[in-house]
């Protein structure tokens, strides 16, 4: 024996024992090979979690669950049957079985031992007539699903639905698998890790001629589904539901805002989806995306609108802040302001020169016009660079030309001109303030969604911070987000909020004949104060504008409506937020004639 | 003629006998079907193993009784020659099978002349190095001997069989009992490590491997005191890291890169001050120590180069997916994720005889041929498997024992060829169908379908049988 000999020996007698403790493992300490699902002689039956209920601020269930039911069919076990019958089941013609029928035969490599959808959500009484008569039709079998409910009939926009994964999204996100359901827009998709809960399994055990036994140890290795948790929105649903209403044949939107909370208590977009055809999305999903007036198109956080003269108080607050006016000015309007000594930018007729809570409350554009010449033509900055910088910073603080940072998808920041933006189109230099003065009007090259508006009016509510504006007010076992709890201050000194307070009060509350733009708005006791706008649509008529909040002292709800193509803000949009507020704050409508024409009227060209 | 058969060496053939049993058995099993349940059935191929069975034994009476045993030293070079020509033949005349142009077909017989060209190899190099004035050292001598393994291993490349060629890397063991150096074989072993270790990890864990290496064999080379110090901090440093080169389950947790800091932090110093030492008491291995050192850093940085340059993309995927790199489990990884789900399914007593679920149904491609283990595995569990590696680590062991036993050193060099394509074959199918070794397509000596194979393997040992009964002469 030579000691090499040995050497090779002891080294076959080690490779021996790797494999052997490999396969240890392999086959003795490590179970998840035995109960891969993988595995043949496994078959795993997944068990679908319920999703998490949405509810209102005031504990009312918003989305919901229903039962559905689906027929499915094995094409390998068809045998024939009476398709008279099952066509009177379920009220659909033979073609349709036929079609069936012969695509299975087509697919049937692809289909194999599979069972596929028959018919998509049949109806509670078909489903019960077809079980009693199952027997008739083998191969045939129905299964339950469950399936978006909605109680209030309103928020289909807000609320977003559910669909079907689809591959790329399964690419991404391996956690999902093929036939799963996925929040896909709106609060559904904001929080579809709070509502999808968890999928658990049966795992049955298989023979080797792939017949289904028993489940696996008594269910031992099984995983019960856990339910998605609910969550409370900070949504109003009677609110949402009345603002759906009167905003039917209009296009615009209307969003209400608690101003000492952020919290967000309708959010509506018109026209929207319909609730009734967003909890089975997919049948209707053609129709909808073809709508020329964009159903799916989330207005209230995305559109960028011009703001129109509810801008003014921006620019006043500004120009008080940078102390180029106070509340003393008074500037004259000879029925318009003239940049050039021969080109005018219209007024309407009002009374002259105003100080400046009674321009806030009449809506002089001259008035602004000056604080904005003023704002930017001031001598403390070197040039138009630096003056137009420092405004577009007392803007953005404000919360425009930027998404606020709410929890809802598809909010986007709406449009806020830079310096360069004026440099690229004019050359560095070559622009004054009579360039860009329709700013001064909310007019130009500004964008902002009924968001920005509506936190603008709770800004204003709150004399100088707001609260980013969010949908959720708490979800199980977590804490909201500090964002949302956090005052954002504006570079206004609170005090100068007060002129503007005074201004909008007089603008609602004004006598007949005094000049108050947004009259209509009045409501006795509220003290609801407010600013119109009307902002030029190059696409027809004047959109209508309107923000508010309520009581003067205290504000409960800050509401900004915007109605495209209806004309005057004091008008038509006043009167909406008016009621939106009324109803929000008693509960009742003291003006029924005026909320049957707001809903009735069709306003859409 | 009764002498013989008591002279025969009875423990051998009987592992044969078994491990052709559970073969057959096994792919009658992995192929089970009702239609066809006759195990003679000749439409399948369990049915066809019958037959390459049957004539395997005839190969093997005919090799004992019938064939001089001085033909295989004295016709070894022109048996060698007459399979080279084959070898290249095929490459011209073969069919192509499964990407690999190394098989003749003739009618329902296919035929694959790299199975035999490992017994030609084996004679030739048996008789060359038997011949008494040949010394592996002396370098013409040696040369004559790669020149003999490479060319058909050349050969077989270029057909494609990349497999079948590593095989002919097992002969280095042979070599090694024949007086190749034990540090070459150490340094063979060492380079594969460092191979996986930088594609696994990192270069850096590879290099902690190296410094450890050379502090080992600076102390291995130096006075008591020194060698103690320093076996005693790579020992415990080494046990400290064999969790994670081992790569097993339970110690993934240890993965995390701060230890290999400390390792190199500790090591570093340690192995300078080891070489600055043996350098200054002019030790005469320390040279050699750093050359190997420097040589295994190059290498490390060269890994990658070799990797994605020399290997082919399938190669690459398959190694990648052994070392856990990328996971592409309806890829590349699909045989062996299969495998492993087949084998770990059957625990410990196996699910029974005819009873395998993974295995039916053609879930684990291959399955009669070089994935036969699997079967064994899922159907007789943790029992059955430990049962065939025993068989085999048993003829193994029982073959390089009768070599050392012979006077005739052209027996013995013989045995260790027959021991060195046996070990590599049953470790590398095992391996790969447990995923320790990357995939390569070679069968399970005995026990895969296949009649070239059986035959050769069967021609193979029992050549071997019967030059062991010279020994009573």
């Amino acid at each position: 024996m030579n000691g090499k000999s040995q050497i090779l020996i002891i080294g076959v007698v080690i490779v021996c024992l790797v494999l052997v403790t490999r396969l240890f493992f392999l086959q003795i300490v490590d179970e998840e090979y035995k109960i891969s699902a993988e595995n043949n002689a496994y078959k795993y039956i997944t068990i679908y979690p319920v999703r998490g209920l949405i509810l209102d601020r005031n504990g009312n269930i918003l989305v919901s669950n229903k039962n559905s039911y689906d027929i499915m069919v094995t094409p390998v076990d068809l045998q024939p049957f009476d398709t008279a019958a099952l066509c009177r089941i379920f009220s659909i013609k033979k073609e349709f079985v036929r079609e069936k029928i012969a695509g299975y035969k087509k697919n049937r490599r692809k289909i194999g031992y599979q069972s596929v959808v028959f018919l998509k959500q049949v109806s509670e009484r078909e489903y019960g007539v077809f079980l009693e008569q199952s027997y008739k039709f083998p191969g045939f079998s129905g299964v339950s699903k469950s399936m978006r409910d909605y109680p209030y009939n309103a928020g289909a926009n807000l609320f977003g639905y559910t669909t079907e994964v689809s591959e790329e999204f399964l690419e991404k996100n391996p956690s999902y698998r093929m036939g799963d359901y996925v929040g896909a827009s709106g609060l559904e998709l904001s929080y579809e890790s709070v509502l999808k809960g968890e999928k658990g399994y049966t795992i049955m055990q298989r023979d080797v001629h792939n017949r289904i036994l028993s489940p696996l140890a008594g269910g031992a290795y099984d995983k019960d589904a856990v339910p998605g948790k609910d969550i409370v929105t900070t949504i109003d649903g009677e609110l949402q539901q009345y603002g759906e209403y009167l905003m039917q044949n209009k296009i615009g939107s209307v969003v209400a805002i608690e101003p000492s909370s952020g919290e967000i208590l309708s959010l509506i977009s018109s026209p929207g989806i319909e609730i009734s055809k967003i909890a089975n999305i997919s049948k209707y999903y053609n129709q909808i995306i073809n709508d020329p007036l964009k159903p799916m198109f989330n207005r209230a956080v995305m559109s960028a609108y011009p703001p129109g003269s509810v801008f003014k108080i921006v620019n006043g607050l500004i120009g008080l802040q940078e102390g180029v006016i106070t509340e003393e000015s008074r500037f004259p309007c000879r029925g318009g302001y003239y940049y050039t000594p021969t080109r005018i930018l219209r007024c309407h007729a009002h009374r002259s020169p105003l100080d400046f809570s009674h321009a806030i409350m009449m809506s002089c554009n001259a008035y602004f016009c000056y604080v904005l010449k003023g704002i930017l033509e001031n001598p403390e900055y070197g040039n138009m660079d630096e003056s137009f910088t420092k405004w577009r910073d007392y803007v953005e603080s404000m919360g425009f030309g930027k998404k606020l940072g709410s929890d809802f998808p598809a909010e986007l920041g709406g449009t806020l001109p830079t310096a360069d933006t004026y440099n690229k189109i004019y050359g560095r230099g070559s622009w004054k303030s009579s360039t860009v003065i329709s700013l001064s009007i909310g007019q130009g090259e500004i964008g902002t969604t009924p968001l920005h508006l509506a936190n603008l009016a709770a800004t204003i509510a709150n004399r100088g911070y707001y609260i980013t504006p969010h949908l959720v007010k708490s979800i199980p076992d977590s804490t909201i987000c500090e964002r949302y709890t956090k005052r954002n201050y504006t570079a206004i000194d609170s005090k100068y909020f007060d002129p503007v307070v005074e201004g909008m009060y007089m603008a609602v509350n004004s006598r007949p004949g005094e000049g108050g733009t947004a009259t209509r708005a009045k409501v006795e006791g509220l003290d609801i104060c407010g600013k119109t706008g009307t902002a030029q649509n190059p696409h027809g008529k004047d959109n209508a504008v309107f923000i508010c909040f309520a009581p003067r002292e205290n504000p409960k709800i800050a509401v900004a409506v915007y109605i495209e193509n209806a004309g005057f803000g004091g008008t038509w949009a006043a009167p909406v937020a008016s009621l939106i507020v009324e109803k929000y704050l008693t509960g009742t409508i003291t003006r029924p004639e005026l909320e049957k024409y707001m809903a009735e009227t069709n306003l859409i060209p | 003629m009764k002498s013989i058969y008591r002279k025969l060496d009875w423990p051998l053939i009987i592992c044969y006998l078994l491990l052709v049993a559970i073969g057959w058995l096994n792919i009658y099993s992995s192929i089970y079907s009702e239609e066809h349940n006759s195990i003679l059935d000749f439409s399948q191929r369990y049915g066809m193993q019958f037959i390459w069975i049957l004539s395997s034994f005839a190969i093997a009476a005919a090799i004992l009784f019938a064939i001089s045993p001085k033909v295989y030293s004295v016709l070894s070079p022109l048996i060698y020659v007459s399979v080279l020509f084959l070898l290249a033949a095929v490459l011209f005349l073969g069919t192509e099978v499964n990407g690999s142009n190394s098989w003749f077909v003739l009618g329902p017989v296919r035929f694959q002349p790299a199975e035999i060209s490992k017994i030609s190899t084996s004679l030739l190099l048996a008789y060359i190095m038997s011949r008494h004035n040949f010394r592996l050292s002396n370098m013409r001598d040696a040369l004559l001997a790669a020149i003999i393994l490479l060319v058909p291993m050349g050969l077989i490349i270029m057909e494609k069989e990349t497999g079948s060629a590593l095989v002919y890397a097992g002969f280095i063991f042979m070599f090694y009992r024949e007086g190749l150096s034990g540090w070459l074989l150490a340094f063979g072993l060492m380079f594969i490590l460092l191979f996986i270790t930088t594609l696994a990890f990192s270069p850096l864990v590879s290099i902690i491997i190296s410094l450890l290496a050379a502090a080992f064999l600076n102390g291995l080379f130096s006075h008591q005191t020194v060698r103690q110090t320093l076996v005693a901090t790579a020992v415990a440093l080494m046990l400290a890291y064999l969790p994670r080169i081992m790569l097993l389950e339970p110690f993934r947790f240890l993965q995390k890169t701060e230890p290999e800091y400390i390792a190199v932090a500790i090591l570093l110093p340690v192995t300078i001050a080891a070489t600055v030492y043996g350098v200054r008491k002019h030790f005469r291995h320390t040279k050699f120590v750093v050359l190997c050192f420097i040589s295994a850093i190059i290498f490390i940085f060269s890994v990658n180069f070799i990797f994605d340059n020399i290997l082919q993309p399938h190669q690459r995927a398959r190694i990648e997916n052994l070392l856990g790199i990328e996971e592409d489990l309806m890829g590349a990884g699909y045989n062996v994720h299969q495998s492993k789900i087949a084998i770990g399914s059957g625990g410990f007593w196996g699910k029974g005889f005819l009873n395998g679920t993974q295995t039916k149904f053609d879930f684990v491609p291959e399955q009669s041929t070089d994935f036969i283990f699997c079967t064994i595995g899922e159907e007789h569990g943790f029992a059955g498997s430990v049962a065939v590696i025993l068989l085999y680590g048993f003829m193994i062991v029982r073959i390089i024992l009768l070599s050392e036993r012979q006077r005739n050193p052209f027996v013995r060099i013989y045995g260790y060829c027959v021991a060195c394509c046996f070990f590599m074959h049953f470790f590398i199918n095992i391996g790969m169908t447990i995923g320790l070794v990357p995939v390569i397509g070679i069968p399970l000596p005995f026990l895969s379908y296949g009649g070239s194979s059986l035959w050769s393997f069967t021609a193979m040992l029992f050549i071997f049988i019967r030059l062991d009964l010279e020994r009573w002469k």
